[in-house]
């Protein structure tokens, strides 16, 4: 029997999701700023998973909830950009294509460019600059850290996609980074 | 195996997804090819490069405040949606009791009436058996510590007997089929029940007083308890113990 009277149980339901979703924030986040174009695009997605994801919170089935939070902002994105007509994510397009920068730092002045010349800075600006079905594969795997099978999920294909994907992704990486470091490999360093 | 194949395998063998068979052919193929010995040892240092903690971002403390402050509303939208939701869940397991979704949810926002008609009958209870305290004491140091181990609270006992109100003692009663702590006071010849019942999770709601066959129940919630003040004193002095009651606990 619903024990607890309706409208305070809904208090309950709040705070299970708050415990659980919120602490996923800072990886949200990540994902969002990777594949949006500006910050304030990728605040607005996060708070629209987030509201979204409390209003659909019975479908979560329990265990861990962060590919389920992942897949849900990761379509936010995507409908963002359909709504704008800005669609950047297309699974056809010619991964060999000169693809502009999607996500980036900000301005770069000269102090900054100096104090850019860390590994995980020139890293974050070529995994932004990747195609953006190859960016996603990337950031789900090695910042979000998610399985084959739960990117899978998140992205709605097979795990061969997966794979294939990713490969092509650390690819295109490997050689933006030796292009980016004066053609020395990173093996090489 | 082939180069094509490797080259896409040994991702998976850098992930960790490869199986023990394919990791083996691998292996083999890899002791035996130069080019893909490299590309393994190539995508080894990459993935060095890309440690989490670098690539990382930190979401702006103003979005975490936004989307906290948007929930609580969320659950305002949501709630009614949920409760058709829920409706119809609880009315398919029932519809085998050839009972309606349309009588839960009647039910369920008969809810609170039901709890309030509860909590009612059970000062009523106190009144009329020999079993006003189970613990009898003036000693608000020796009632709150009754309840270890009795109930999962430990309900907020106040000494208000400056303020006119005499603590009696308290008790375990039970409403909603739960176990609930019961705190006594007597204000004059009139019986004060407060009822406090674990809530764990639910937010803090202000007071709100209601009427019922008489009695006055003032109800409101606090860190996790939902509290009930039921007495046939006039509402305002009810309001006054609870004001009071809620002031003492905050000092």
């Amino acid at each position: 029997m619903a024990g607890d009277a309706a409208e305070w149980s809904d208090g309950g339901k709040a705070e299970r999701f708050k415990a659980l979703a919120l602490p996923h924030l800072d990886e949200l986040y990540t994902l969002a700023r990777y594949l949006m174009r500006g910050a304030s695009d990728a605040d607005d997605a996060v708070q629209e998973c987030y509201l979204r994801a409390f209003r659909h919170f019975e479908t979560f089935r329990g265990g861990p909830i962060k590919p389920w939070l992942l897949a849900i902002l990761r379509n936010v994105c995507h409908a963002t950009y359909v709504g704008n007509s800005r669609l950047v994510f297309s699974a056809d397009r010619d991964a060999d294509d000169q693809a502009k920068p999607i996500w980036r730092e900000d301005a770069d002045t000269p102090e900054q460019a100096v104090l850019r010349r860390q590994d995980s800075d020139t890293m974050r600006r070529l995994i932004g600059e990747l195609p953006a079905e190859f960016r996603e594969v990337i950031v789900l795997r090695e910042i979000n850290d998610l399985s084959y099978r739960d990117i899978a999920t998140v992205i709605e294909a097979p795990i061969g996609t997966v794979m294939s994907r990713l490969a092509r992704a650390r690819g295109l990486l490997r050689d933006a980074w030796i292009a980016a470091e004066g053609g020395v490999s990173p093996y090489e360093l | 195996m082939n180069c094509d194949e490797a080259s896409m395998l040994l991702h998976a063998l850098i992930d960790g997804e490869l199986d023990a068979g394919h990791a083996r052919e691998l292996e083999i193929h890899i002791s035996t090819c130069a080019g893909c010995a490299a590309r393994l040892r190539e995508f080894h240092e990459l993935r060095k490069m890309m440690t989490p903690a670098g690539l990382r971002l930190s979401a702006p403390a103003s979005l975490r405040a936004s989307i906290e402050s948007k929930l609580p509303k969320a659950i305002a939208d949501a709630s009614s949606r949920r409760a058709v939701i829920k409706g119809f869940a609880v009315g398919a397991t029932m519809s085998a009791l050839a009972a309606s979704g349309l009588l839960v949810m009647v039910m369920r926002t008969d809810d609170q009436k039901r709890i309030l008609g509860e909590v009612v009958s059970a000062h009523l209870r106190s009144l009329q058996a020999q079993h006003l305290t189970d613990v009898a004491s003036t000693d608000q140091h020796t009632v709150k510590p009754w309840f270890n181990g009795r109930i999962d609270v430990a309900p907020p006992v106040a000494d208000l007997t400056a303020q006119g109100f005499t603590l009696l003692g308290g008790r375990l009663d039970y409403v909603d089929a739960k176990p609930v702590a019961a705190i006594v006071y007597r204000r004059r010849v009139h019986i004060i029940n407060l009822f406090c019942a674990p809530a764990p999770g639910s937010g803090d709601r202000a007071a709100t007083m209601e009427n019922l066959h008489g009695f006055n129940v003032r109800r409101w919630s606090e860190n996790g308890i939902n509290l009930w003040v039921v007495s046939d004193i006039n509402p305002d002095e009810l309001a006054e113990f609870g004001e009071k009651f809620e002031a003492a606990l905050k000092q």
